[in-house]
């Protein structure tokens, strides 16, 4: 089985579609829709790679990425944030957080499947 | 009434562009040619009688050859000097500048006056483009909707064995997803065009809709007015109204314990110090520094801050702009007050980008407990904002470290868009 991405967004057609291409790639994609519900699924899940929407009802993205850093399990957690374009404010929060990519929406599905490629080594 | 040193070169100018002889014009102003001709090269002074003969010779009025219309016109060219410190404009040559050529002096200044417009204006945009909740949130539901439609459409016209069940779930959202964009697109350019009709359109935030209210109405109040609640009813949206009724209630209270009549002689004999005239009266300070600013006819500039910072009132003053939004100036006294409740702050500040024009500040701080000992401590700060002479010792302040030109200020948040360095 292929190596594991949990997806942490809340705009149902977006999560599909990337569920829909990086499960043909060959990666086992898991779905979470409510930033409230996303710190206990990284905890249970234990994926290899989190692609995380900055914008969820709940709890933020960006909460979200600063919880993830904090906890010694999952600190070294790859993790691609989704951010809009034009809000360059975002990007630089979520940097200083400590995303380990970004990927502005609106994206290619080329260009979110060869991020994650290269964020996995593949 | 005073004549500029080169009052003589203006009036060959202006004889030179009307085409007329020396001579003509001495005869016609009752003076002889060879005097008029050394009143031209500033070698004689001209007395006020000579000079409104010369000036009707010349079919002008005297202002236009004395030069005392000049004197705001060298006001707006320093201001724009100032504004541009590495062009070297040789201020010593102002005078004969202007003299010489006042209708390119005319245009400068013109110019100036509305690159200060266009800054104004762009203060304004960038405030609501960075912080205002509505756009951000009508831009990322149209970017949202169009990531969507584009990966969609790309897994729809690039998969060529898709399960028919899957397409016809992607055609699905697709269809969705183009209906939201729409929408969204929709709110997006309504947003955007919605001008000067912003609070008609419930778009404007509440605070602005009251602050352009009270701005019609000369931010002033008369007893009658209040006694009939100032036509609160008039504004567009439920919030602003909220706030205009909590506004005049307290504008009332304010009038009811400083009656106009007694507050200005009061003010005429003490000046504006609000702890002065707050003894004066028995009543709190921010209450006597909110009145000073709603006198009528008062230029007085106010803002008004919670314990957070954020401006929670902002009546402008003259030379003196405000963000729209929270993220003033840290070093503005008002956040001096904040933190050092009950003790005055005055200060003399010199705001970015006005030419050196410099304010007089008077802040304060005030706390409250409405839920009595056991219950938070509320803070509220006020900064009255007073005309003031020039001052080299000034603090330099700006409005918004956004558009404030100001270079190595130590209190910078974030880079300006008016500086190269910055």
């Amino acid at each position: 089985m292929g190596q594991h991405v949990l997806l942490i967004e809340d705009e149902p057609n977006i999560a599909e579609a990337i569920r829909f291409i990086l499960s043909r790639d060959g990666w086992r994609v898991s779905h979470l829709a409510d930033g409230a519900t996303a710190l206990a699924g990284v905890r249970s899940l234990q994926p290899d790679l989190v692609i995380l929407d900055h914008m969820l009802p709940g709890l933020s993205g960006l909460e979200i990425l600063t919880a993830i850093r904090a906890d010694p399990a999952t600190t070294a957690l790859p993790v691609m944030m989704l951010t809009a374009k034009g809000q360059g404010r975002d990007r630089e929060a979520a940097e200083r957080a400590g995303a380990s990519r970004f990927m502005a929406k609106p994206f290619s599905n080329s260009e979110i499947l060869a991020e994650v490629r290269a964020m996995m080594g593949r | 009434m005073p004549m500029s040193a080169l009052t003589g070169t203006r009036l060959r100018e202006r004889r030179l562009a009307a085409g007329r002889r020396q001579a003509d014009v001495a005869a016609a102003a009752g003076v002889s040619a060879s005097y008029l001709n050394l009143i031209e090269h500033n070698r004689r002074p001209v007395s006020g009688a000579v000079l409104d003969r010369i000036a009707a010779a010349l079919g002008l009025d005297r202002e236009a050859v004395s030069g005392q219309r000049d004197v705001a016109l060298m006001d707006d060219l320093r201001t724009a000097a100032a504004r541009a410190e590495d062009a070297g404009a040789e201020l010593d040559r102002l005078q004969d500048f202007v003299g010489r050529y006042p209708g390119w002096a005319a245009v400068i200044a013109s110019l100036h006056g509305r690159v200060a417009v266009l800054e104004r204006a762009l203060e304004a945009l960038n405030d609501r483009m960075t912080h205002d909740p509505h756009l951000s949130q009508a831009l990322h539901e149209v970017l949202s909707s169009l990531s969507s439609v584009r990966s969609t459409a790309a897994i729809l016209s690039e998969t060529a064995d898709l399960d028919p069940d899957w397409t016809a779930r992607f055609h699905r959202n697709l269809y969705q997803d183009s209906e939201r964009l729409a929408a969204g697109a929709e709110a997006l350019v309504a947003y955007l065009d919605a001008g000067t009709g912003v609070e008609e359109q419930g778009i404007a935030a509440p605070q602005e809709e009251l602050e352009d209210w009270l701005k019609r109405r000369d931010w002033s109040f008369s007893d009658a007015e209040l006694a009939v609640g100032a036509g609160v009813a008039a504004l567009a949206s439920g919030a602003a109204r909220e706030l205009a009724r909590a506004h005049v209630a307290r504008a009332a209270a304010d009038a009811a314990v400083l009656p106009i009549e007694p507050f200005l002689a009061a003010l005429t004999a003490a000046g504006p110090d609000p702890l002065a005239l707050a003894a004066r009266f028995g009543t709190d300070v921010l209450g006597v520094m909110r009145r000073l600013a709603a006198v009528p006819g008062s230029e007085a500039g106010l803002v008004l801050c919670d314990a957070s910072g954020t401006l929670t009132f902002r009546k402008p003053a003259s030379g003196f702009p405000l963000p729209r939004f929270g993220a003033a100036c840290p070093l503005w006294p008002l956040y001096a007050a904040l933190g050092r409740p009950m003790v005055p702050v005055e200060t003399v500040v010199q705001m970015a980008g006005q030419g050196g024009l410099c304010h007089r500040i008077i802040a304060y701080c005030q706390t409250r407990y409405p839920q009595g000992l056991r219950g938070p401590e509320l803070r509220e700060a006020a900064m009255l904002i007073l005309p003031a002479a020039q001052d080299a010792a000034a603090l330099k302040i700006g409005s918004t470290c956004r558009i404030c030109p100001r270079g190595g200020c130590p209190a910078r948040r974030e880079p300006s868009i008016l500086t190269e360095t910055a």
